[in-house]
Parts: structure tokens; sequence; C-alpha cells
């Protein structure tokens, strides 16, 4: 069916962004941001180098390091010589081609779905690519951000434009507030859980209603990270005053109140209408949600923690066969709750969960108690901005003193592309946002998707635990 | 501004061979190659590690799995099921299938940002129902050595022999379908021509005259 969106800002953003259409029918689009890091970037590089051509806008390419960093030894030449091999290359390309590029040694480091948006490069009406699919977070700004592919990222070093096809738009109105104890991240798993992991193919979300405004920028961005969850390659809200707010204190702004006001009426211009039209709206009643954990192995497979795990008999006939195989690797049963199910990891961290009000959220639940002897549990903070707030705010203390290992900044146990893997069978809670067999480095590994306060939860009961009886179950 | 790589690409009108089945509903990127694999700085040499974790066991012994099987070396027909490459978008993954020796892929469904990725190395990534592709899937097993022919213009895929040969309706995307056979799916190229409309385009927005 032919798309009917209109007037809002996935719309606003694109035409202003549209070059010109191509043979293929699809448009090619400029690109505002182009952030770059170093597992899908050096391929491109090489395509580059292998045609003679340049990088056409190396003052609108930024990059970091994040998937192959080690977060406890950190000296190079790193212990790991393919992650030190990929380092090397990366360093090299961003100096041949005067990319700006946040090294370990700048105190800027850090995944970039978390930097883009703490130093205020991340703006709203912006277009914004990654070779990677979790760039929808930055939608939480109000820009049109997706992930893209090696032959892309090659696109748009080459020429600063991707080509794309116009997607349709359903808003996602999640109404009322949120109860006690319930995250962004429990919305954004119920959301998917009720549109399915490729419900959103073909989509762009736009993220609205009472319980999605309340939130501050750390929680949209959560939610829109997770929009690749859902099949929809952006996720975005509307810009606010909440947004602004943020944007007024980053490297950006700070110092350049009059470039603020300049560019506002253009974040302002860019909001979705009044009347703008929808190809599907879809309202969920926030204050419904309970916080809400995975019990299979994909992001859709997620029930509330007072919930039974379904019987695949019961679920649509495509999904039942995807239902026994999650279940006989994560070894649950149809009837049981996730609440008990033993953990051995509790990994805190990642681009959906790992910044400074997560952080904030996890030590909370873990002050003054102890990692259960049984679990090893880590924080990886999502940038060394991050940590060093943590650090002088306390919360690295309360961490390590409640026996948590207090790393440096990375994707780390989120993929388990360094040295933070899961080994053999073992469960983790982890507060990343991908449960795949195999993600987090073991492919018998058992991955339980959860907010960081259900992370730290499990951490210290060494089960699946219901956050807001935590009280109850360590006082006995 | 033009370089003798820049010209248009080859056109693919129809891919043929034999086929292999994978058989399962959301089949990841994960699955189909391991991020441990993706720590390389070329492409190179990735093909040995498509499925490697569906391939072996933690001690390296083979398990079920079509890519071991003898029959099925040589096909480059990949036939599978529904939401076939969600999860991440690594390019690593249709990289390590085209090494293997893939060139057309076809499902009930794709994952939106694979199927883009397996266009831009020019493998097509065509769907059809769900009873087409078990009744494909059946006969790859039966026929390892029977030729599937995927036409990409004509959108059918046909196989089988004879009074037995079978043709199925075969989608294809609109930009897909126009890319692959107008030979139009090296999109550098195609986008370096507008350079100057692209700066046009640039001028235009706010946020880059504030950085001037
Ligand atoms: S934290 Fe995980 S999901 Fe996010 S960019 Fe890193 S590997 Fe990808």
């Amino acid at each position: 069916m032919a798309r009917v969106s209109r007037g809002t800002l996935y719309d606003k953003v694109w035409d202003r962004h549209a070059v010109t259409e191509l043979p293929t029918g699809q448009t090619q689009l400029f690109v505002g941001l182009h952030l770059i890091h170093e597992v899908t970037s050096p391929q491109a590089f090489g395509m580059l180098r292998e045609r003679d051509l340049d990088v056409a806008y190396p003052e609108r390419t930024h990059a970091t390091v994040d998937h192959i960093v080690p977060t406890a030894d950190q000296s190079r030449p790193y212990g790991d010589d393919a992650a030190e091999q990929m380092m090397r290359e990366l360093e090299e390309n961003v100096r041949d081609s005067g990319i700006q590029f946040d090294h370990p040694d700048t105190g800027n480091q850090g995944i970039v779905h978390v930097i883009g948006p703490e130093q205020g490069i991340t703006q709203p009406g912006m277009t914004i690519v990654c070779g990677d699919s979790h760039t929808s977070t930055h939608g939480a700004f109000g820009a049109l951000a997706f992930g893209i592919g090696t032959s892309q990222i090659r696109d748009v070093l080459a020429t600063g434009t991707v080509a794309m096809e116009k997607q349709k738009v359903r808003k996602i109105e999640v109404t009322k507030q949120l109860g006690p104890g319930v995250t962004a991240k429990d919305v954004v798993l119920t959301i998917i859980r009720r549109l399915g992991v490729e419900g959103g193919v073909g989509y762009v979300y736009e993220y609205a209603g009472e319980a999605i405004e309340s939130l501050g920028m750390e929680g949209r961005m959560s939610i829109c990270n997770m929009s690749i969850e859902g099949g929809a390659r952006a996720g975005y809200v509307n810009p606010d005053e909440t947004t602004y707010e943020w944007l007024r204190e980053t490297d950006a702004f700070k110092d350049d109140p009059e470039k603020f006001e300049k560019l506002k009426p253009y974040w302002e211009s860019v909001r979705s209408d009044e009347d703008a039209e929808y190809d599907d709206v879809v309202t969920i009643d926030g204050s419904e949600i309970e916080p809400t954990v995975t019990w299979g192995t994909t992001p859709g497979q997620g029930i509330g923690i007072s919930e039974s795990v379904p019987d695949p008999e019961e679920l649509p006939a495509d999904k039942q066969d995807t239902a026994r195989r999650a279940q006989e690797h994560m070894r649950v049963s149809p009837g049981e709750t996730m609440s008990g199910y033993e953990i051995d990891v509790a990994f805190l961290g990642s681009c959906t969960n790992a910044r400074l009000p997560d952080l904030r959220a996890g030590a909370a639940i873990v002050k003054d108690r102890e990692v259960s002897p049984d679990v090893r549990a880590l924080v990886v903070p999502g940038s060394q901005r991050v940590q060093q707030a943590a650090e002088e705010e306390g919360l690295a203390d309360v961490f390590r003193e409640a026996g948590f290992e207090w790393r440096n900044a990375g994707c780390s146990m989120c993929l388990g592309m360094n040295d933070d893997q899961l080994e053999g069978d073992e469960a983790s809670a982890s507060s990343s946002n991908r449960n795949f067999v195999g993600r987090q480095g073991s492919k018998d590994g058992r991955t339980v998707l959860m907010s960081p306060e259900m992370v730290a939860a499990a951490a210290i009961t060494g089960e699946v635990t219901d956050v807001r009886e935590l009280e109850e179950v360590v006082v006995q | 501004m033009s370089s003798s790589d820049d010209g248009p690409a080859d056109t693919i009108e129809s891919v043929s061979g034999t086929g292999i089945p994978v058989r399962g509903n959301d089949i990841d990127t994960d699955q189909i190659i391991p991020a441990r694999f993706m720590k390389v700085v070329t492409f190179d040499g990735l093909g040995e590690f498509a499925f490697f974790d569906q391939r072996f066991t933690g001690e390296d012994n083979e398990k079920d799995h079509p890519f071991n099987e003898e029959r099925f070396q040589g096909a480059n027909v990949l036939v599978v099921n529904s939401n076939f490459g969600c999860g991440s978008s690594r390019e690593h993954a249709p990289q390590a299938l085209q090494r293997w020796g893939i060139d057309a892929v076809v499902g009930e469904s794709f994952a939106e940002i694979f199927a883009g990725n397996c266009l831009a190395l020019g493998i097509p990534t065509v769907t059809a129902s769900t009873e087409e592709i078990g009744a494909l899937q059946a006969y790859v097993e039966e026929h390892p050595e029977g030729t599937i022919s995927v036409d990409v213009e004509r959108e059918l895929v046909v196989y089988g022999s004879g009074d037995d040969e079978t043709a199925i309706n075969a989608d294809v995307a609109d930009a897909q379908h126009k890319a692959l056979v107008e030979g139009v799916w090296d999109t550098t190229a195609l986008m370096r021509a507008n350079e100057n409309s692209v700066c046009e385009t640039a001028d235009s927005l706010p946020y880059m005259q504030s950085d001037d």
C-alpha cells in the first residue's frame, strides 16, 4: 500500500535532505552526521582507496572506538592482535582523512550512540547514519537516524549522501504514566512484544504520548535504540523542551548560546504537525506495563515479570517453531514465570542502558547490599565521560563495594567482541538489547534482557527478580 | 572527478544454479556470521565462517547443517524462511554468504538492512509465500543437483524439469528490481554524479550554515 504519512517529522526532515531521485526510484539523501567506528568502517575506507576517492565531508564525520576496546587493561598494543589491528586501521584512516576521532586518550571515547548525544553533535532535524543498527538511538533528539551497511558507508564517505527508500510512519502512543519500578526499557520491550520483531519492517516509528514525553533524554534514547529490534530502522521522539535543555548543556552549545538560538526555530519547525497524518497509529496504555524481561532468544519474546512463559502451541503458527527452540535453549517451560530464573552474570552496560541515570538507578539498588556469591557482575559505562561522572559522584564505589567489577567504556559483553564474554551455558541478566543465541560471546550462553534496575536486583539475589519486591527478598 | 572504476555496475537479470536450504524463521546475522569473526579489516576469507556456530560444536566437531553437507557444496541459491538476516546491520553477513558461494537468496521475507546489504553486493533477495518456499526447500533437499533459476527481471523462480517444472511468482522489491536489471546497484557512482545538487541541499540546511 502506498504510504500516506504527511506533516510528520520524518516527512519534513526527509524533504529537507532530499537531493534528487535516483534511477532506482530511491532518494539520494544528504547526511548531516556520519558516525564511524572500528568494525564496519575499515572495509569502506578500503573500497574508497580502491577507487581513488577522498572523503567528501570529513567535517561531518566523527569517529570513536567501541566494539573491540578492552574494558579492563587498555594499554597498547592491545592483548588481542585482531583488535589492535582494527584500532590501528581506524587511527590511520581518520588521520589520513582529517576526521575527528574520540580516541581513548581524549577522555571522550565511548559507545558511538552515547558520545554523539553527550557532545551535542546529535541534533534535531539532522540526518544521522552509522554502520551500526542501533543508530536509531539518535532519533530520541528528533533526528532521522538509521543504521547502514558497509557499501552505504562507502557511499556516505565518498559523496556525503545515502540512497534510501522512503518508509511509512507509525505513531506509537504510550499513554498515561509508568508505574513505580517501570522504565523506558520495559516500555520498548513491551512495544516489540506487542508489534513483533518484524512489525516495524518498512516503517519508521514515532514515539509519543504522555509516558514517552515525561521521560528524560536517556529514557527516550533507550526506546529509540531498540526500534531496530522491532524491525524499524529508525524511531524518533519529537524534540521538546527536554531535548533543548539537554542540548543547551552540551559542548556544541554551552559556549555558543547564539548558535543555540539560531537553530532552535529549525528544531521547532521539524516537529510533527498537530494534524500530521500517519500510515498507522498504535496506542499502548503505559500504566499497564510492568517490569519486563525476555524468556527467549529474540527481543520480541518478552513477558511482564508476573506473567508466565507462553505455550508455543498457543502462539501464531509462524512463531511456534522459533519459540520452541528458544525455550529449549533458555531451558524455560510454558507456565512458569521468569522470576527466580538463576543467573551467573549480571551485565550493566551497552548503548541501550549505560548512561548516567542508568548507573544511578542501578547503584541505588545495590547500595549497602552484596552481589550474590554465585554471580559475576560488571558495570561498563557507555562512555569515558559517563565513567568519570559516575566516579565523581561515588557511584563507582557503590558498585565496587557491592562486588561489581567497574570497567572502562565500550560495548563489552553486549556482543562479546572483546574479552568480556559469557562462558559455556552461563545465563546473564543484561541491560543490553539483544538476546540472540551466541550474542554475548558463547553459543550456549543464555541472555535475559531487562532494565538496569532489574539487572542490579538480579545481581544481588542471583536470580531474575521483580525489582519492586527486592526489599522483601533481602530482608526476608 | 571520474575514476576508472566508477562506471555502471553489471546488470543482474537472473541467477541460476543449485540450491541449498537453511530452514528456520528469524535467523539473525549473529547466526550467519558470529561477531567474533568480524574482527577483520577486509572481508576476504569470511566464507568459511558462514553459519559457523550452527555448523560446529565448541570442540570444532561438525554438526548437522546444510552448509556442511557434501551434496550442497557448490550451491549458489540459498532458500530460507521468514525474517532472514534480522539483527545487526553487519555487511559481514551477506559478504560471508557471497564468499561461501551464494549468488541469490529466496525466502519468505528478509530483514530490511540485510536485503539492502545484499543489493549492494548484487545479491538478489526475492520472496515467495510460505507454502511455495516450503515446496522449494523440499525440492532442493530431494534434488540437490536440480537447477533453480531466479529470474529477477520477470520475478519468477523456476525449478524442476519436464512435466515437473514449477514456476513460482517471486516478489522483487521495485528499487531492487530496477537496480539489478538496469545495473545501477553501484550507488556510489550514481550519486557522485550529482555533486552540485548535493552542495545546494547542504547549503540550504540551517545547521550547515551555523557551522560556517
Ligand atoms: S553496545 Fe551493543 S548494540 Fe550498542 S553499539 Fe555496542 S555492540 Fe552495538
